[in-house]
């Protein structure tokens, strides 16, 4: 196993995380909770982001891993 | 013989009339009756009874009492709506038996309650030390109710500390094998949705004695067959777990890596991973 495909597992862990939390925010009755729920995702959205540059920074750096 | 259906008569006549004027007269839990009410009740079912009978051969002045001790109440209780004074005159006070801790021995004294009956209903009411009690009184219905020390109640999640994730009260869509629409609309659910939860639980609807949603939306199911075991929802946990886990996963390559950009960016977003964690929690593990 290499850094970035674990980091590619981490993504997609988080990725659908991200996912139910967003049904969860659409799905609950009460305002705080869908609150709670809509940040939680907006979150972690944010941190996809930062370690979907980073995979992008790793696999120009060593190619040879690309695609794995 | 035609006294005897004239019996018939009357009495299913009675019958059905006394269940519309004790409807008429309002819902009330008949073991916790304030006395004039009960007397009232009492009342109308004895003469109902005796019309119905022909104990009172004119049926209709067996009417005119009935109706008395039906409307009289309905008009005392309108009034006792207007008018604190009435209230207070029908209904009595309150008596307050306990305050602060002490025994109030001169109100125990005019509700004709001895100390053997105070002790029995304070434990009735899990109160068995008396040193526990911080307020006790008797309402008109003769109910007493205690308020017990503060560092005696239970604890709640207030008292903790502890945030909890509100919850509204679940609903009931599926009894007996069948779909109530009304409780499915009411929480913006359909058919579709449920079809689709029972299919992924593997069940049909006719094995559904019971299913209920949260108000989270989680379905619970209970089955004629309780052989089958119906995997309750774990979603929650399951995404709670998940969560940590990646948290755990960004502390550990914020560690291996020697990129220092890298690592304080890793560092950063397991922080903010673990703030979400305590902020999410009480939604989704409570």
């Amino acid at each position: 196993m290499t850094v970035d495909s674990n980091l590619k597992q981490t993504i997609a862990g988080l990725k659908n995380v991200q996912g139910t939390l967003k049904v969860y925010s659409s799905q609950v009755s009460e305002e705080e909770a869908k609150g709670v729920y809509k940040e939680a995702s907006e979150v972690t959205g944010q941190v996809i982001v930062d370690l979907e540059n980073r995979l992008k920074k790793l696999e120009y750096e060593e190619p040879q891993y690309k695609g794995n | 013989m035609p006294e005897l259906i004239e019996i018939l008569i009357r009495s299913v006549g009675l019958f059905l009339l006394v269940i519309i004027l004790v409807r008429l007269m309002g819902k009330r839990n008949a073991s916790r009756m304030i006395p004039y009410r009960f007397v009232t009740y009492v009342a109308i079912g004895v003469i109902a009874a005796l019309t119905a009978a022909n104990v009172i051969p004119n049926i209709l002045s067996g009417l005119i009492a009935l109706g008395v001790f039906a409307l009289l109440p309905i008009a005392l209780d309108y009034l006792s709506l207007r008018s604190k004074m009435v209230h207070d005159l029908v209904h009595g006070k309150e008596a307050v038996l306990i305050k602060q801790g002490q025994i109030m021995e001169e109100n125990l004294r005019q509700v004709r309650l001895t100390g053997e009956e105070l002790l029995s209903e304070l434990r009735n009411k899990d109160a068995f030390s008396v040193a526990d009690v911080e307020f006790a009184v008797m309402e008109s219905t003769g109910d007493i109710n205690v308020m017990k020390k503060s560092h005696k109640r239970t604890v709640t999640s207030y008292d903790l500390g502890k945030k909890v994730s509100p919850k509204a009260e679940p609903q009931t869509v599926v009894l007996d094998g069948n779909i109530l629409n009304d409780s499915l609309t009411a929480i913006g659910l359909n058919q579709g949705w449920l079809n689709e939860q029972l299919e992924s639980a593997g069940v049909s609807l006719d094995n559904v004695f019971l299913g209920q949603v949260d108000s989270s939306g989680e379905l619970y199911l209970d089955l004629f067959d309780d052989s089958i075991q119906v995997p309750q929802p774990k979603v929650r946990e399951e995404l709670y777990a998940s969560l940590e886990k990646i948290q755990a996963e960004l502390m550990m390559y914020s560690e291996g890596t020697k990129d220092q950009e890298a690592k304080s960016m890793y560092a950063e977003n397991a922080d903010r991973l673990k703030y979400l964690l305590e902020k999410i929690e009480p939604y989704l593990l409570r």
